[in-house]
């Protein structure tokens, strides 16, 4: 699904150069949930970047479902963006003046689909995210993990080939960290790739696959025994 | 696989006014700008409009190339002559100058006049200038007739007692009855009413009696003066060579009569020739400049408003950074972020701009009625102006929401959505 090699990425700052990938390879299979691990300033957020095509590297290449992702304009780069990848975000990123329904719709508004069509696609999606009930609210109205779950079936609506999560947990606290989790592991459970960026030990071992990365290079890249959110989640509130 | 960009997208429109919605106060000021801008344009299109209306009517009471000789006494000493003299015209002097400049001249006319004399009909009595004149009067004075004839060269022939009066004073005098035929005794003497005629000028013009110029001269003890000579000059199809020659022969008419009578060359009210042409021509030079000072002012008015949109437009850009940078990560073409931008700022400035022209135009239709001055006469714009106004706003709207619109296609979603 996702094939990069020898990827290099610099920031100018100033007069300094700053290199913050120093050739990364890197492959991720269909149907894989891998997490990418590091402290801050390792580089998992530009990679995460460059894998979302808002970033682009230096030099190396990447393939995306066999399409090189080269030399993109912007337009081209929406495109492949809006029909390759969904979105999620530690701060959610919601439109805030519109529902939880119009939110979801977003991206299907983007690809050209007729209002009814996107309407029900979106209510699909909320229904599978648990907040049918909540489609009319405002994001201001729902909980962190309400959020990130319209979040989520936003990102999930265009039906995208991969799932790019960077920290979403980051922003919550550890019971509905666990519940965001258990609905990211379902999604990926019915087949859809994920790629999660988190600095979390127990989050990071939610997912199938750890890849460490530290000052620019990958150091470890290891499969994990994946460990099922919604029993971390009885564990931990048996213990409260 | 991506959707066109149309106008008409109704999504687009929906988001349109979902952030016109949430946005109410800082949409109203932006409208403000642009609504008072056109406001401003318009009530000063429409008062240049009313002056320009106003300066013509005012020209419109006598004939634009119209050329008047007047005498009064002399305030310079001249040839041992001392000041003070009266200058009188007589009967020769208007075959003279009229033989002398017979290429130049069109109608002509002496004028025995008589201020406030009494003209009574049937009991009623009023007071009315009295003008002994020939049958172009009519021409010179602009005059049109409502009833009846003007005078003719037989009646001058003659020296019939027929009267020619105004529109005014039938109103007075008759009631409303027919005044052809009936008799009017001006001191005294019996008049035989032939026509009624009207003035643009209006009352003022109207106020007055025209009798054939030996009659008058005859029945009020005129001799063989008059008081004045008024000609027209023949039109060149230039108006600035008809301006120059109407001037050439003022001139030379002053110099011939002023020679005559031995006036200094400088004494500038003994002898005075004044030309319509040359005043008309001052006005409407003046006229123009007002316009286009007006058009200035609006024209920069109107050019604040779309700089205030474009201001206001490159801060809600900033103020949806992140937004628009969630849009672009969740697939929006640049394209479709320009339209956004763009087609709200084009959309606040026609409606604005459309409130404006109605306000305007609503309110130059109230006072119009009530601006009672010879010189501004029913200030109002022409519609097409204010509709081509109004769509150069719009496509100045347009050019205002351009650059914060490039502004947002260019945001990177990479930088609108890192956590601050």
């Amino acid at each position: 699904m996702i094939e990069i090699s020898d990827l290099h990425k610099s920031y100018q700052m100033g007069n300094n150069s700053l290199h913050v990938l120093k050739g990364i390879n890197f492959k991720v299979k269909e149907g894989e949930m891998v997490s990418i691990m590091g402290s801050s300033g390792s580089g998992k957020s530009t990679l995460l970047n460059i894998l979302g095509m808002l970033d682009e590297a230096d030099l190396g290449s990447y393939a995306l479902d066999g399409t090189p992702i080269k030399n993109l304009n912007e337009k081209v780069a929406a495109r492949y963006r809006n029909k390759f990848l969904g979105f999620v975000f530690q701060s959610f990123n919601l439109i805030n003046y519109k529902s939880a329904l119009d939110n979801v719709a977003m991206p299907l508004y983007y690809q050209g689909t007729k209002r009814a069509e996107r309407t029900e696609k979106a209510m699909h999606y909320l229904e599978k995210v648990g907040l049918a009930q909540w489609a009319t609210h405002l994001p201001s109205e729902l909980s962190g993990g309400q959020k990130q779950r319209v979040a989520i079936a936003r990102a999930l609506a265009s039906d995208p080939k991969v799932l790019l999560a960077d920290e979403p947990t980051g922003a919550l606290d550890t019971t509905t960290s666990y519940e965001v989790m258990e609905l990211i592991q379902n999604i990926n459970d019915e087949g859809k790739t994920i790629i999660l960026v988190t600095h979390e030990d127990d989050i990071a071992h939610m997912t199938k696959r750890i890849v460490n990365l530290k000052d620019g290079i990958i150091i470890d890249d290891s499969t994990v025994t994946q460990i099922r959110a919604d029993e971390a989640r009885a564990k931990a509130t048996a213990h409260v | 696989m991506q959707k066109q960009q149309r106008m008409f997208d109704i999504e687009r429109w929906q988001e349109i006014f979902e952030t016109i919605g949430k946005n109410k106060l800082r949409t109203f000021l932006t409208g403000l700008s642009v609504a008072s801008g056109i406001f401003i344009l318009v009530i000063l299109l429409g008062f240049s409009s009313g002056i320009q209306k106003g300066v013509k009517s005012q020209f419109e009471q006598d004939a634009a190339n119209r050329v008047s000789v007047r005498t009064r006494t002399t305030t310079k000493s001249y040839k041992g002559l001392n000041p003070g003299r009266k200058i009188q015209l007589r009967n020769a002097d208007f075959t003279e100058i009229n033989n002398k400049y017979e290429n130049e001249l069109e109608y002509k006319t002496a004028i025995y006049n008589m201020w406030g004399s009494q003209v009574t009909y049937n009991g009623e009595t009023g007071n009315y200038r009295l003008e002994g004149a020939s049958p172009d009067q009519q021409w010179i004075e602009n005059a049109s007739l409502v009833q009846g004839r003007f005078l003719s060269q037989d009646d001058m022939d003659e020296t019939r007692k027929v009267a020619i009066i105004g529109n005014i004073i039938k109103k007075d005098l008759f009631k409303g009855k027919d005044p052809i035929g009936e008799i009017i005794s001006i001191f005294g003497v019996n008049f035989k009413v032939v026509g009624v005629y009207s003035d643009p000028g209006g009352d003022r013009e109207e106020g007055r009696v025209f009798v054939p110029l030996p009659t008058s001269q005859i029945a009020f003890n005129g001799g063989d003066r008059v008081r004045s000579l008024a000609y027209t000059v023949k039109m060149s199809d230039d108006f600035d060579e008809a301006v120059a020659m109407s001037v050439a022969l003022s001139e030379n008419m002053e110099q011939h009569i002023k020679a005559k009578y031995s006036v200094h060359p400088e004494d500038r009210s003994a002898v005075r020739v004044s030309n319509t042409l040359e005043e008309a021509k001052k006005i409407y030079s003046l006229i123009a400049v007002i316009r286009n000072v007006f058009w200035f002012i609006g024209i920069f008015t109107i050019i604040a408003g779309v700089v205030g949109v474009s201001n206001i437009m490159l801060i809600i850009v900033k103020e949806r950074t992140k937004e628009i940078g969630i849009r672009k990560a969740i697939g929006a073409l640049p394209s479709s972020i320009v339209a956004l931008i763009l087609q709200e700022a084009i959309f606040i400035t026609a409606v604005a701009g459309f409130i404006g022209l109605f306000l305007g135009v609503g309110l130059l239709q109230i006072i119009s009625p009530m601006v009672d001055n010879d010189f501004i006469k029913s200030p109002q714009v022409d519609f097409n102006t204010a509709i081509t106004t109004v769509f150069i706003l719009i496509a100045a709207g347009a050019l205002a929401g351009y650059i914060p619109a490039r502004r947002a296609a260019r945001i990177k979603p990479i930088d609108a959505l890192r956590d601050d």
